[in-house]
């Protein structure tokens, strides 16, 4: 190898490095500063108590509420998003198998909803919200979380199912099954733990967003009981609080970072785990 | 239009001299076809594949499609079991009539006629699930419920394809859990667990050690007692092993047909007998 070669094989080295590396860093000095401007604050009282006094203004108590309305709304909108992107998406792989054209119509719409940014969705579900006279509540957020997930859990659920051999379908075709029992018998099991993957992202999508529940999901020092009170999310509650001109609020706000930070942590690691003991069936 | 093609075209122009019916397909009269294909094409809107193909396949024989990659064996071998309908931009016509049955027609039973024919493609691909549903599969989708009727399929057909002794302690294992070779079985128990008239099969050793590959032909040997094979193989000397007819193909049309030591060995076209030292 001439010195030329080297020296290039080197700078591509160094700079796959420093690429790969940086990444790295900066996920670590997030860490690293959420956790410790918060991880003093964080307690069990915190996690397990209602704010006090009032979310704003009120130092004592916790962010129960806001955890607890934050798996409601994920949870609620996720669940919403997989009853219609699941069916969309093995729509588009199954029964548009032979309408490529059509297949990348659609494709390309998902790909553009994806793109808009949440804050559009949060207008867009508040403007809904006033036509249908509802109030923000845990329902107009749940829509509009499940609005803004949608497309990317069809797109995830869409590029598992594309993973997939189209042997395997004709293969599943050849011993008589039909497009829906392909679809339901063979495509969701091949795909499961993909699909489980790209559940769990979305629900961490859900969960970590404020701008699409900003207008629509209100905020409470509160647990709501039902679908038209408004709720408190992590993101919203550490938007609010951290603006608080009380120390003690804003402690909790960092406290909340710390919380939300950890359940992302948790439905990645999550996400990786179920995906592997799913695909023990899978055909690779 | 280069050399290769000019030569292709006056050899097809040599070779149209020769009337089909100079073919000998002596071998095809003896019984009573099960597959007879008619004017069958299928066209894209780039070209066509298959031209003009007119076929009758015997009952209880191996017919062998030979012919370099991309002649449309594989093309001619999904149109009988329609999985060609897949695919929107290939225009299939012509009449492909399956024990009489003109499966080609709108209206068809699919999943029936589907059945009739079992599938093994060039690498294996089992289900996703354990060996035991792999087998069961196609007969739970023929409405059997019978935990008995279907566990004693599934050894029945374990056995036919001499797997049941490697795998009867565990049978709920994932079908991915096994060899290639071994899956290229389970493949074929499944298949024949549905209990088909004809076997296709798309070069099912390509992918498969000698000894898999040994085994998979001493099946399909056996097998041809209780079944029609159509084995699709670039492998000269697979077809010698196996064939009790070769279909040789060349850009989506018969050049050929015949006994295998015939066609073989004494090839009549310039296609063929370049095929046979070339291998293209």
């Amino acid at each position: 190898m001439n010195r030329l070669k080297i020296i290039e094989e080197w700078i591509f080295k160094i700079i796959s490095f420093i690429a790969a590396y940086s990444v790295v860093l900066i996920l670590l000095y997030l860490l690293l500063v959420v956790f410790k401007k918060g991880i003093g604050a964080l307690s069990w009282e915190i996690i397990l108590s209602m704010p006090e006094g009032g979310y704003y203004f009120g130092g004592d108590g916790g962010i129960l509420n806001a955890i607890v309305g934050s798996f409601y709304l994920s949870v609620g909108a996720t669940f919403l998003a997989v009853i219609i992107g699941l069916p969309a998406a093995l729509f588009i792989n199954v029964q548009l198998i032979r309408l490529k054209r059509t297949q990348n119509t659609i494709r390309f719409f998902l790909d553009a909803l994806w793109g808009i940014p949440s804050i559009v969705y949060g207008a867009f579900g508040f403007a809904v919200m006033l036509l249908l006279g509802l109030n923000a509540s845990l329902l107009a957020g749940i829509i509009t979380v499940a609005l803004l997930i949608t497309p990317i859990l069809v797109r995830a659920f869409d590029e598992v199912l594309k993973t997939i051999p189209v042997e395997l379908q004709e293969a599943s075709f050849s011993l008589g099954s039909t497009k829906t029992e392909t679809a339901l018998k063979v495509l969701l099991k091949q795909g499961l733990a993909g699909f489980i993957t790209a559940l769990l992202l979305a629900f961490g999508r859900g969960i970590g967003d404020a701008a699409s529940v900003l207008f629509t999901a209100g905020f409470t020092d509160n647990i709501p009981v039902t679908f038209d009170e408004p709720v408190a999310t992590l993101p919203l509650s550490i938007f609010f609080q951290l603006s608080s001109p009380i120390e003690e609020v804003r402690q909790r706000a960092y406290a909340a970072a710390v919380v939300l930070t950890i359940i992302i942590l948790i439905i990645s690691v999550s996400a990786r785990i179920l995906s592997k003991r799913y695909s023990k069936n899978s055909i690779k | 239009m280069n050399s290769m093609t000019l030569s292709y075209q006056s050899q097809l122009t040599a070779r149209r001299a020769v009337s089909q019916n100079e073919i000998k397909v002596s071998e095809l009269k003896e019984a009573a076809p099960i597959v007879e294909i008619k004017g069958l094409n299928v066209r894209t809107k780039d070209g066509e594949i298959l031209k003009n193909i007119n076929l009758e396949i015997p009952k209880n024989k191996i017919v062998v499609l030979l012919g370099p990659s991309g002649c449309g064996k594989t093309t001619l071998l999904k149109s009988l079991n329609r999985l060609t309908d897949l695919h929107k931009e290939l225009k299939v016509s012509g009449q492909i009539l399956i024990d009489g049955q003109d499966i080609t027609k709108a209206g068809q039973n699919l999943a029936n006629m589907r059945q009739k024919m079992g599938l093994l493609s060039q690498r294996p691909f089992p289900l996703p699930a354990s060996i035991y549903k792999n087998v069961a599969y196609g007969l739970k989708l023929k409405g059997i419920r019978s935990k008995k009727l279907i566990s004693h399929s599934v050894e029945t057909n374990l056995k036919r394809v001499g797997l049941w002794n490697e795998v009867q302690d565990r049978l709920k294992s994932p079908a991915n859990s096994l060899s290639i070779g071994q899956q290229q079985r389970l493949c074929l128990a499944r298949g024949l667990a549905v209990k088909p008239t004809i076997i296709l099969a798309d070069e099912p050793t390509s992918a498969l050690d000698p000894i898999s590959t040994k085994i998979i032909e001493n099946l399909f040997k056996d097998l041809k007692k209780h079944y029609t094979i159509i084995l699709v193989t670039h492998v000269l000397r697979q077809a010698l092993r196996l064939a009790d007819h070769v279909v040789f193909m060349y850009y989506g049309e018969i050049i050929e047909q015949g006994h295998p030591d015939d066609i073989l060995k004494n090839p009549k076209t310039k296609i063929l007998k370049k095929y046979l030292i070339d291998g293209n």
